[in-house]
Formats: structure tokens, C-alpha cells, sequence
């Protein structure tokens, strides 16, 4: 046989210029763009948008909590409504897309030192069928019956039966939505993981790249092998919906008749939604870890501490999360062996997590500490997320978890773990990145003042509701109602955590105000407000135009972490400054 | 200044062996995997997602088995076939099998020819492929019309647990969807070749970017793997 030549891919083309994508039109250039940048802020203004949607839908919540009789149309029906909502939203379409769709399009192309995602054409189908899954679930808000209040772990049976609000069209339009969703993140994760893998610049190995990048690519491996429970839930639910299949439904019983569904089981989808559910919340901190790592490192001027630990930790990590999901189930009635098994992956978890965090104190340990917006941000997540993480190690054991599971002090963890630690990231994450993106300085006085009240605001709403847990308050109820367990007090505390949640809520409006405004106010940034050393502070132009680099790509000559290296001119030495100009040891 | 030179990492030192030039490799600049294009990349981790949506089905399915009350149909006498009178025990299923391993067969070669730039063989052998696929899609269809002729539904048939009609439209629809997605594009890339699209380096019509011959090779790995996953449903739903 003659020898099969190799595909001519194989010749070292990183890139070809005239491979790249160039737009003719304003709307191929703006609208329809490919080019990852355009795509990201597209991602992430949408992503911001529905954030404000669901935090007004936390707000109505809050005020049905704090002060019952108030807003009159919030029944027990409209809250499940808005509680379904504003969970699916948060985790699913305003976090996950931000940190991925968002922060990844932008950064992994400028980290790593390419021009563009590798399949720039599939990396805009992605946001646009993105668009199409979040156009989808808004609809249900203006269709009879409204949208589904099953809760945003949208459990059956009950999620598609009647007497669930939006059992008409809401959840139909909410499965359709999270598969659409499905398919549109899988072309973008494909662009961010053969990105980093295969797209990056000379000098550029895996052990150079920042964190953050390490972290957004494994959050995005992880999403692909997690996101196909979900899918695969969904489209069964939506069977057993429309044509009437029992995949999850029993025989049941519904005023008084049969209803035509037996034999499924409802734990089969509990399984599904959690093998997503679980790695979902690593989606969306590991991203979350990485940008802090190199928030810290550069607003310390210290070089993060035990890199190689942290590369490892967040690899750990991800793999972990995937053997863990059925903690969230102990009170499923699953096999209780199960449990034991969960609890103790469970707790192995914390491990690589805890290293992670002595790692980020190591580094601001005797750093050269600037308290800017970022760095802020950065702190206030270390501390949220250590919180979260200890009450997470109470609701990981399985003795401890009973009693407390439905209750307040679950709603305190998540949102202190999955809530507010990575929302204080990608604020942070905004401030830090705002003058790549724009040119521009975001203000940094509303900054602070931002920080301050996001801080202590999300404790004063989040810290009491540990303790409100604890005496029993259970989590989805629009009520406390008659139950004499229950001191005066619970109530006013509620009222006062409304008030608060209000105050914080509108305080978000000042930032959305610094974002439009910094656009033509703000301070000009120059190319490296930071004096940073990863690739995407040292592009030619900033704003980076179209292919990012001019005319060369850059080459890799460091790790990203070169801060007050001794001897050097400077505090930092970028990762493309070649040994012979940097001075000092190399 | 002993790093000076490019870091390429440690490519290249001789005492590499096993497991650390794996490794090494692996963290090496610009590209993880040597010899991997961004497409077949591309191809490999798409097709390691769907491994686990195809996981997710069979275990559903497994599980739905497992867990409904009612008996389960007797595979050989719900999935025979009538020839002159006689039932024959997974006949067309068989035939089916054995199609679309042929298939997998002529893309192989379709993928070999492509790299010796042959245009005529290459075409022909991928119209084998998609009209091997096209049959295997019809006999699919001729199942399940005999199947729902027999008065099997999704949501209930004669022959015992609802579940099994449920899983098994939704699985073998699933497989099929990505057979013909398969034939589609076996289709389109054929065209490309016979055109002589790749010699000339013309550029795609949605993405704008210039094909190679490689774009056979990463269909071929998408539809062996339809093909192995068929073994896997064949095995679950007809042997068991
Ligand atoms: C603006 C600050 C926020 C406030 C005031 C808030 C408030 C609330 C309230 C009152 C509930 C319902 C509790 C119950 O009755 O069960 C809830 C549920 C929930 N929230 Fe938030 N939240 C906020 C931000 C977030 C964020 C950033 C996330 C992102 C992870 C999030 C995720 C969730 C989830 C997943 C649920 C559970 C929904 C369910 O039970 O189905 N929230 N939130
Ligand atoms: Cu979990």
C-alpha cells in the first residue's frame, strides 16, 4: 500500500491570515459578526439584561416574603413562577453565558494569542441560537398560563402536571428553550476548548497560560460532557409532555381519576437533572477561580502562588464534580448507601478547593496589595465563597442535610457559593477588563461604592436566611402562614432582608450607569491600565480591532505570573517580552 | 541564559519516553494534540458530548426497563420479520446491521482515496456511503411503520410496558436523525470533491474559509461513530 499523505492541515498552520474572516457589511461587521470579540459582548450584554430581568423578579419575591400582603398578585402560583424563573435564569442564561459566551469569547482568543475561536462561523451561531433560547423562555411571561413554576429544577411528575402554574405552555416552552440552549452553547464550547487546545500562539504551552484561561476551558469540557443529561431530560420530559409517554411519570392519581401515565420514574430524571445540575455549579465557579487567581496576582504584583497546584486543583476539580450529583437527592428516596457514597465524593471535593484558597491568600500574602475595584471584588469573593463552602460542608453530610434540605439555609448556601461569590467575580471581572474592551476606565469611585454595598448588602440579605433555615423556615413557600414554631421575629427579619434586597437591587442600577457612561467618560485607559503581564494587555490597539495582533502574532516567552521579578526593569515583565530585554533572570 | 532559545518545551531531548513525552507533548505550545487539524479536533470532542448523550439515552433507557412494573415485549417476537409465512427472528434487523457496517466500510475507503486525491473513486464511494445510509434510514422507516401498524405507540403497545415504545422511537429516532444529518452531508462534501473544491482551495459558502481533503476524513470519523453506537442499540434493544 502506498503510504496515505497526511491531511495538509497538518503543516504548522496556526494561521493563515487570509483564513480569516473579514466583514464587508456593518451588519456582518456588528450584527452577524464572527468575530469572537463582537460575539462576547453581545453574549454578555444579553446575559446582563436578563440578570436585571431576574434580579426584578427577586425583588417581587423578596416583597411577597418581607411583606405578605402587599403586592396582591403574587400568589402561591406567581411565586413558584418567579421563583422557577429567576433560578433558571441566574444559573442557566445569565451566569453560564457570561462567564463562557462572555468572558471566554473575549479572553481565550487574546490570552492564548490567536486571532480568533477556531470556527468563528459555528462561535455565531452559538450566541445567535442563544438569543433564539432566551427569546423562547421570555415568551412563556406573555403566554396563557404563563411561565411554569415547577420550580428551576423543574422536578416531575408535578413540573408537568396541571395545578403546576404553566403547564400550558410554560414548560413546554422552558424544555424547548434549555434545548436550544444545549445545542447553541455546544458550538460555542467546541470553539473554546479546541481554541486553547490547538489554536494557541508560539511559546504558548499549557503551563503558560493564565488561570483564567485554564479555568474557562475546563468549565467548557465540563459543560459539554454535563449539558447532554440535561438535554436528554429535557427532550424526555418533553415526551412525556406532548405525546404522552410515562419516561418519568408513575401511575398518579389526579382528582379522583386515573391519569393515563404509569410505570416511569421521577428519580431517572432527578439523576439527569442533577449529573448536570452539579458540574453546573463548577461551570460556573471554576471560571470564577480562574479570573480571581489573576486578579489578585496583578492587583498584588505578586506572582500567583503554586500555579502548577491550582492548574491541578481546577482539573481536579472538574472531574470530582462529576461523581457527586445524588447529594443533592438524599431525600429522594434513593438507595441509602447512594448517599454514603455522595457524601464522602462530597467531601473529598473540598480538598483541591481548600488548596485553591490557601493559594490565594499565599499569594496576597506580603503582596504589594492594591485595593482597586477589581481587587475589591476579588477579596469579597474569597471571603463569600469560604462562607458558602462551610456550609456546604454541613449539607454534604447526609445526617446533617435531612433536616435542613428545603429549608432557608439551603437558599443561604447556594446563593452565597453560586450566587454572590461568582456575581462578585464578574463585577470584578468588568472593572478589570472594562478598558481592554472600551478603552476606557470605569469610574472608580462608584466602583468602590458599588463593591461596599454589593458586599454588604448580599450579607445582609443572604446571612440571615441561615439562621431563619435553621429554625425552620422552609425554601419555597410564598408564606410563613399560622405555624407557631416560628418567632415574631422571623417575620420582621424578613422585612428587613426585603428592604435590603431592594436597596441592593437598585444600587445595580449605579453600575449599569458607570458602564454607559465610562463608554464616553471615562478616563482614557491607554493599552495597559495594570501594567499586566498576560497577552491581552499588550495588543497593538486597544480596543483590539479585528485579528487582534497587527501584522505578527505574538510569541510566548513566560508564564503570566512575572510580577516584581527581581532585577527587572519593571514590576512586570509581559508573557511576550523575549529573556535578552527583560533584564534579570528570566 | 540558558532558556533563551524558542521554548518549545521540552520537544526534542532525547531521554523522552512513554509516558512523560506523552505528557510532554500534550503541554507543549500551540498545539495539545501534534497531528490533530482544528477540525478533527473539533470532530473528536463533539463526538466525545455525544457519547454522552447517547450515554444518557441507553442508561434511561436501562433504567425505564429496570423500573416499570409492567413485563417487557419478548425482543424476538416483536422485532421478527414474515418472509413467505415464516416469522423470521430479527431478520430485517440483521439486514439493517449488516448495511450499515458495509457502509463504514466504503467510507474508509472514500477517506483513503481523498488523501491520494483521487476525485472520480472518492465520489463514488461516498455516494456508496450515503445510499448505504439512505437504505439503512429506509428499512428504519419501514420498521417503524410495521411496528406502529401493529399498534405500537409512544405512549403505550400490546405487547407490554408502555416504556418500550417510548424508548425505543425516541432512540432509534435520535440514531436515525443522525444518519441522515450523516447522508446530508455526505452529500454536500461529495459535491465538494467531484467539484474539485479542495484542489482549487474554494471557500465554504457560510464560513468563507478554504477546504481541504481532510473535511472527508472528519465526516468519516462522525459516521463511524454513528455506526458504533448502532452496535450499542442494536445490542440493547434487540439482544437483551
Ligand atoms: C439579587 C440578589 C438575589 C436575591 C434577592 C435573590 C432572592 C431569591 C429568593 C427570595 C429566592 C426564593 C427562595 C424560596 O422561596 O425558595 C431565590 C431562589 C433562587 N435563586 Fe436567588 N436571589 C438573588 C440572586 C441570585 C443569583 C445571583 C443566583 C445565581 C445562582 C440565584 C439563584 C437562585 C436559585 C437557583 C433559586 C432557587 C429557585 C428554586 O427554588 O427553584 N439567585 N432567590
Ligand atoms: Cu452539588
Amino acid at each position: 500500500m502506498t503510504e496515505i499523505p497526511l491531511g495538509p492541515a497538518v503543516e504548522t498552520e496556526p494561521f493563515h491570515d487570509d483564513d480569516l474572516y473579514h466583514p464587508r457589511s456593518w451588519l456582518t461587521k456588528y450584527v452577524f459578526s464572527q468575530d469572537a470579540k463582537v460575539i462576547a459582548i453581545q453574549y454578555s450584554a444579553t446575559a446582563l439584561f436578563l440578570g436585571f430581568v431576574a434580579l426584578a423578579l427577586s425583588w417581587l419575591m423578596r416583597l411577597q416574603l418581607g411583606f405578605p400582603d402587599l403586592v396582591t398578585f403574587i400568589d402561591a402560583d406567581a411565586y413558584y413562577q418567579l421563583i422557577t424563573m429567576h433560578g433558571m435564569m441566574m444559573v442557566v442564561y445569565v451566569l453560564t453565558a457570561l462567564f463562557l459566551g462572555g468572558f471566554g469569547n473575549y479572553l481565550i482568543p487574546l490570552m492564548v494569542g490567536a486571532r480568533d475561536m477556531v470556527f468563528p462561523y459555528a462561535n455565531m451561531l452559538s450566541f445567535w441560537l442563544y438569543l433564539v433560547a432566551v427569546v423562547l423562555l421570555l415568551s412563556t411571561f406573555f403566554l396563557p398560563g404563563g411561565p411554569t413554576g415547577a420550580g428551576w429544577t423543574l422536578y416531575p411528575p408535578q413540573a408537568i402536571l396541571s395545578g403546576t402554574p404553566g403547564q400550558e405552555w410554560g414548560i413546554i416552552l422552558m424544555l424547548l428553550s434549555l434545548i436550544v440552549f444545549v445545542i447553541g452553547f455546544t458550538m460555542g464550547g467546541l470553539n473554546y476548548v479546541v481554541t486553547v487546545l490547538q489554536g494557541r500562539t508560539e511559546g504558548m504551552t499549557l503551563m503558560r497560560m493564565p488561570l483564567t484561561v485554564w479555568g474557562i476551558f475546563t468549565a467548557s469540557v465540563m459543560a459539554l460532557l454535563a449539558f447532554p443529561a440535561l438535554f436528554v431530560g429535557a427532550v424526555m420530559m418533553l415526551f412525556d409532555k406532548l405525546l404522552g409517554t410515562s419516561f418519568f411519570m408513575p401511575a398518579l392519581i389526579e382528582m379522583g381519576e386515573h391519569l393515563k401515565y404509569g410505570g416511569g420514574s421521577p428519580v431517572l430524571f432527578q439523576h439527569l437533572f442533577w449529573f448536570f445540575g452539579h458540574p453546573e455549579v463548577y461551570i460556573v465557579a471554576l471560571p470564577a477561580f480562574g479570573i480571581v487567581s489573576d486578579l489578585i496576582s496583578t492587583h498584588a504584583r505578586r506572582n500567583i502562588f503554586g500555579y502548577r497546584m491550582m492548574v491541578w486543583a481546577i482539573i481536579a476539580i472538574g472531574a470530582l464534580s462529576f461523581v457527586v450529583w445524588a447529594h443533592h437527592m438524599y431525600v429522594s428516596g434513593m438507595n441509602p448507601y447512594f448517599g454514603f457514597f455522595f457524601a464522602t465524593t462530597t467531601l473529598i471535593i473540598a480538598i483541591p478547593t481548600a488548596i485553591k484558597v490557601y493559594n490565594w491568600i499565599l499569594t496576597l500574602w506580603r503582596g504589594d496589595i492594591h485595593l482597586t475595584t477589581p481587587m475589591l471584588f476579588s477579596l469579597g469573593f474569597i471571603i463569600t465563597f469560604v462562607n458558602g463552602g462551610l456550609t456546604g460542608l454541613f449539607l454534604g453530610n447526609v445526617v446533617v442535610d435531612v433536616p435542613l434540605s428545603d429549608t432557608m439555609f439551603v437558599v443561604a448556601h447556594f446563593h452565597m457559593v453560586m450566587g454572590v461569590a461568582p456575581i462578585l467575580v464578574i463585577f470584578g471581572a468588568i472593572y478589570h477588563w472594562y478598558p481592554k474592551v472600551t478603552g476606557r476606565m470605569l469610574h472608580e469611585g462608584l466602583g468602590k461604592l458599588h463593591f461596599w454595598i454589593t458586599f454588604l448588602g448580599a450579607y445582609a440579605i443572604f446571612f440571615p436566611m441561615h439562621y431563619l433555615g435553621l429554625i425552620g423556615v422552609p425554601r419555597r413557600y410564598h408564606e410563613m402562614g399560622d405555624a407557631t414554631f416560628f418567632p415574631e421575629s422571623a417575620q420582621s427579619l424578613n422585612a428587613a432582608i426585603t428592604v435590603m434586597a431592594l436597596v441592593v437591587g437598585a444600587f445595580q442600577f449605579v453600575f449599569l450607569f458607570n458602564l454607559i457612561w465610562s463608554l464616553r467618560r471615562g478616563e482614557p485607559a491607554g493599552g495597559n491600565p495594570w501594567r499586566a503581564t498576560s497577552l491581552e494587555w499588550q495588543t497593538p490597539e486597544t480596543p483590539p480591532p479585528h485579528g487582534n495582533w497587527g501584522r505578527t502574532v505574538p510569541v510566548v516567552y513566560r508564564w503570566a505570573y512575572d510580577y516584581n521579578v527581581p532585577g527587572a526593569a519593571e514590576d512586570f515583565i509581559p508573557q511576550n517580552q523575549p529573556p535578552a530585554a527583560a533584564g534579570g533572570m528570566a | 541564559m540558558t532558556e533563551s532559545a524558542l521554548p518549545r518545551t521540552a520537544a526534542g531531548s532525547p531521554t523522552r519516553a512513554g509516558l512523560r513525552s506523552v505528557a510532554s507533548d500534550l503541554a507543549s505550545d500551540r498545539r495539545a494534540f501534534r497531528t490533530a487539524s482544528w477540525g478533527k479536533a473539533m470532530m473528536w470532542i463533539f463526538l466525545l458530548s455525544d457519547t454522552f448523550v447517547f450515554g444518557c439515552f441507553l442508561i434511561a433507557y436501562m433504567t425505564a426497563r429496570i423500573s416499570t412494573p409492567e413485563p417487557w415485549p419478548n425482543a424476538s417476537q416483536v422485532f421478527s420479520l414474515e418472509v413467505a409465512g415464516t416469522a423470521f427472528p430479527l431478520l430485517l434487523i440483521a439486514i439493517m446491521t449488516f448495511v450499515l457496517i458495509s457502509s463504514s466500510g466504503t467510507m474508509a475507503l472514500a477517506v483513503n482515496y481523498a488523501f491520494r486525491r483521487d476525485r472520480r473513486t472518492t465520489t463514488a464511494l461516498m455516494l456508496a456511503t450515503a445510499a448505504l445510509g439512505a437504505t439503512f434510514v429506509g428499512m428504519q422507516a419501514f420498521e417503524w411503520s410495521k411496528l406502529i401498524h401493529e399498534g405500537v405507540r409512544p405512549w403505550g403497545n400490546p405487547f407490554g410496558a408502555a416504556q418500550f415504545g417510548s424508548t425505543f422511537f425516541m432512540i432509534t429516532g435520535f440514531h436515525g436523525t443522525h444518519v441522515t444529518i450523516g447522508v446530508i452531508f455526505l452529500l454536500i462534501i461529495a459535491r465538494k470533491v467531484w467539484r474539485g473544491d479542495y484542489e482549487e482551495g474554494r471557500r465554504g459558502f457560510f464560513t468563507s474559509r478554504r477546504g481541504h481533503y481532510e473535511a472527508v476524513e472528519i465526516l468519516g470519523l462522525y459516521w463511524h461513530f454513528v455506526d458504533l453506537v448502532w452496535v450499542f442499540i442494536f445490542a440493547f434493544f434487540y439482544l437483551w
